[in-house]
């Protein structure tokens, strides 16, 4: 799983896709996941990286961040490999 | 003169097909040799163009809409004047009057003037209070009830001939030609603006407005007669003159010094063919071709503006008859980064 | 090093005309304490969801109204709308404030006399009150607001055949420029009835004619229509008293205060809109004081506010169940408060708070309640956080009908918690269980 590379990000949470047009705004967590994607990390390395640094249980990371994938697919912003 | 430095929020940057007074209000302040304006932006929507027109619009700040309660928006004005220090705020909207009439106290006591009308007169000349209105001032207003629900409309619609006009609480108006039109805008005025939905027997005419000031002590500062001369689909005037008609001025005065007006108002009016006016609407701000005010010889925005201050202001007396405006739109090239700027930190 | 608070990741689509979350901050707000405590422990302690209720602000509001029309007007008295909130906790907080009890069936009359109210501080009201109610009220000497003309003539059969009087009053109903006109209650004013009735009451010696009575609608947003209300109340003492020289003791404004809750369908909100106390009290006290009544024969103003008095001091907190993302990309939350704990959202757009902190980002959001059927929507949609599966949140302004018109529907019903005025906390009403619904059921021998 790929973010598409074309899209366009600001650290401050705002992201472009120069393909359709849409932009986007994200929360911190959003954020973060999309700038780790964008480096190229995988997902388990995401949720690696995110579990050290909150409070949170594996289980429902694993939730979210598959509701997330989901919402990044469903805007055209992964690419499938 | 002595220019004076102010810095003033303004409201309505929306410059679009139906468009909100901003701009205008903006220019005329800005060409008052009495001010050098810093012009503070406050928007609803990121896309509203006065945002991006940075040599108009000195910095802009998002601010709430009035759905979300009077508190949230004195919070983000104090943000904004703790950054800022506005001398006043010139709200340009129907929909945020009712919250910024409920904060003035508040907001005057953080140093910031406006000048609004009381709430008692905002609230009489509410479309749907109309037929009281003009019973109590002595002046035509066509028929017009309010519906609460379809039901209402259908049985609302029975003492009523078609064509009728439905027209929602703040904005909108359709001409509907049978109960299917009018059922149809119901359900869309209804949704977008509450209720009560307004329905209004149509007067046939020409359609005249004024735009006025009132000092809120019965005297008329501005007031500047117009005959739309193009309106856009969305019932705009796109291009109007002014003209020189005593009557609707004289009726300006009745209103203004009957109800001892305070602020900006725009009167819709008709002139039927047996030459009677008919007051349509009664708006409770500065209407959006104000500019026209300006170019005619009565800057309104700037005389507005002094009152709010407490400055001396002579009643405008005359204006330039036969001054057109004709309005134009313009696409401004803007990149995203201004826009992604605006989104996620909410001022640009 | 600790760790931080994980919130769940988004992604927003931005649209024409959504709104910023610039400044809509104060709306959307975590609100983590009511009176002083944790909303998280109280739920920890007492189950999810769970009814709250603050003693301190419902004294409040009492005090609040009393002093709006004291202030202006020499008599005035309160009378709990029992049907409001019935709880018994609730009410006997009213009761030690003074407020007599407003009731509108036999079984809220017995229910006042149980918290030791007696008759003659009861307001008897309604239009379906039986023989039997009637005479027990007539006896105890409760102020029995006839609303037709067929529980006048019973109520006269009753008096005569047990040889008791009785306290009445009329309930009229009005024009008073507001919609929807409630015609459906009491005497019409406008074509005469109420006079009618008036006239028929005065010649019977088994009467005592005590009041005048009205009840305009509910939620009415307008303090001008109470005035119209009350000067039309105000004629008709006035007319009584020059016919038969007859002063009544009281004219009763009947209920209807908006609380601060925002309407379905209202564009601006209730917090805004809504009449303050002194509003209201000075469109009825002004109306009654300038009428032809003599100032020496003012009747005392009879109240039966409830849903400004005590929506307020109520709220309900919960747990979210399940997020979900809907076919047309809105997000759902799936929540443990249902609409047969909150009737009120069929009608309002309540105030819904997380009780914990979220980085402002919001999203469209629907929240459905647990139950398995469609109506079950306790708010269509709104801007909202991305709370997880878990995490609470508090519904403000419930006090009102809630716990009069739940449902048991589907499930039982949760604890409701009262926090008195020292922030101790007590259970008012306890979580049913299975038992307490079943336990008037009866199976026949054949289905055993």
């Amino acid at each position: 799983m790929k973010l598409n590379q074309s899209i366009a990000i600001s650290e401050n949470g705002f992201i472009f896709n120069p393909a359709t047009g849409d932009s986007f705004t994200l929360n911190n967590t959003g954020m973060q996941v999309v700038s780790l994607l964008k480096s190229g990390k995988t997902i388990d390395d995401i949720k690696e990286t995110l579990t050290a640094e909150y409070d949170v249980d594996t289980m429902i990371l694993e939730r979210y961040l598959q509701d997330f994938i989901s919402d990044l697919k469903r805007n055209n912003l992964l690419l499938e490999e | 003169m002595e220019c004076r430095k102010i810095n003033v929020g303004i409201t309505g940057l929306n410059n679009i097909d139906s468009p909100g007074p901003g701009m205008p209000v903006i220019r005329g302040i800005k060409e008052s040799p009495c001010f050098d304006a810093r012009i503070i932006g406050l928007a609803y929507d990121h896309l509203e163009p006065g945002i991006y027109m940075k040599e108009w619009v000195d910095k802009t700040y998002m601010i709430p809409y009035p759905s979300k309660g009077k508190d949230a928006l004195f919070e983000r004005i104090k943000e904004i004047h703790a950054r800022e220090k506005l001398d006043l705020i010139i709200p340009n909207f129907d929909a945020e009057l009712f919250s910024f009439i409920k904060l003035e106290s508040q907001i005057d006591q953080l140093g910031i003037k406006t000048f609004l009308p009381t709430l008692e007169q905002f609230e009489e000349r509410h479309k749907s209070n109309l037929p009281g209105y003009g019973k109590k001032y002595g002046v035509d207003v066509p028929k017009s009830e309010e519906a609460f629900s379809l039901n209402d409309l259908s049985n609302i619609l029975r003492s009523f001939q078609f064509p009728v006009m439905v027209k929602g609480k703040y904005y909108d108006a359709y001409k509907a030609y049978s109960p299917e039109q009018a059922q149809a805008y119901f359900i869309k005025l209804s949704a977008k603006w509450g209720y009560p939905v307004i329905v209004q027997e149509f007067v046939d005419g020409t359609e005249v407005n004024v735009i006025a000031l009132g000092d809120g002590k019965g005297n008329v500062i501005s007031a500047v007669a117009m005959r739309k001369q193009y309106i856009t689909d969305k019932g705009k005037a796109w291009g109007g003159v002014t003209i020189s008609d005593v009557s609707m001025l004289e009726l300006t005065h009745k209103i203004i010094s009957q109800t001892k007006w305070r602020g900006g108002m725009e009167l819709e009016l008709i002139r039927t063919t047996d030459n009677k006016l008919y007051i349509l609407e009664i708006n409770p701000r500065i209407p959006a071709w104000v500019y026209l005010a300006v170019g005619a010889g009565q800057n309104l925005p700037e005389a507005l503006v002094k009152l709010a201050l407490g400055m001396e202001v002579k009643p405008y007396t005359s204006y330039e008859i036969g001054k057109m405006f004709i309005r134009y739109s313009w696409d401004m090239i803007v990149d995203i980064d201004m826009f992604s700027k605006l989104v996620t930190s909410g001022e640009l | 090093m600790e760790k931080k608070v994980f919130e769940r990741p988004t992604i927003t689509k931005l649209t024409p005309g959504m709104p910023s979350k610039h400044g809509s901050g104060a709306a959307i707000a975590p609100i983590r304490y009511i009176e002083g405590l944790k909303i998280d422990d109280l739920l920890e302690k007492y189950g999810s969801p769970l009814y709250i209720f603050s003693e301190s602000v419902i004294r409040k509001n009492i005090e609040d109204l009393k002093r709006s029309f004291t202030v202006r007007y020499p008599k005035v008295q309160i009378a709990w709308s029992y049907k409001t909130n019935y709880l018994d906790a609730i009410c006997r907080i009213f009761h030690q404030e003074g407020s007599w009890a407003e009731v509108v069936s036999g079984f809220e009359y017995d229910k006042a006399r149980r918290n030791g109210i007696p008759g003659e501080h009861i307001i008897f009201n309604g239009p379906g009150k039986t023989e039997a109610e009637l005479l027990k009220a007539a006896k105890e000497g409760a102020y029995i607001h006839i609303d037709h003309f067929d529980e006048l003539f019973l109520l006269a059969k009753v008096c005569q055949a047990n040889n008791v009087t009785a306290r009445v009053a009329i309930r009229v109903n009005m024009d008073v420029g507001i919609y929807p006109k409630w015609d459906r209650f009491g005497f019409n004013y406008e074509n005469g009835e109420a006079w009618d009735a008036i006239n028929r009451i005065m010649a019977n010696p088994q009467f005592k004619f005590m009041g005048l009575h009205t009840h305009i609608g509910t939620y009415i947003m307008t303090a001008e229509a109470y005035r119209i209300a009350a000067s039309k109340l105000s004629e008709l003492a006035a007319a009584v008293a020059q016919k038969f020289n007859h002063y009544i003791a009281y004219i009763d404004m009947g209920g209807g205060f908006a609380s601060r809750n925002t309407l379905r369908g209202a564009y601006l909100s209730g917090e805004d809109t809504t009449p303050s106390f002194d509003e209201y009290a000075d469109a009825i006290t002004s109306a009654i004081i300038n009428s032809q009544i003599k100032p020496d024969k003012l009747p005392a103003i009879i109240l039966e506010t409830g849903r400004a008095l005590i929506d307020d001091a109520g709220s309900i907190a919960g747990t979210v169940i399940a997020t979900k993302r809907l076919t047309d990309g809105r997000r759902a939350l799936i929540v443990d408060v249902g609409v047969n704990l909150l009737f009120t959202s069929f009608w309002y757009d309540h105030k819904i708070n997380p009780t914990q902190a979220h980085s402002g980002l919001v999203e469209e959001t629907v929240i459905y309640g647990p139950l398995c059927m469609n109506i079950d929507v306790i708010r269509p949609s709104l801007m909202f956080p991305p709370l997880k599966v878990g995490e609470h949140f508090v519904i403000s302004r419930t006090g009102a009908y809630n716990n009069t018109q739940w449902l048991q529907f589907i499930t039982t019903r949760p604890n409701v918690i009262l926090i008195d005025t020292n922030r101790q906390t007590h259970v008012i009403r306890n979580a049913e269980t299975i038992d307490s619904i079943v336990s008037n059921e009866q199976i026949p021998d054949h289905l055993k």
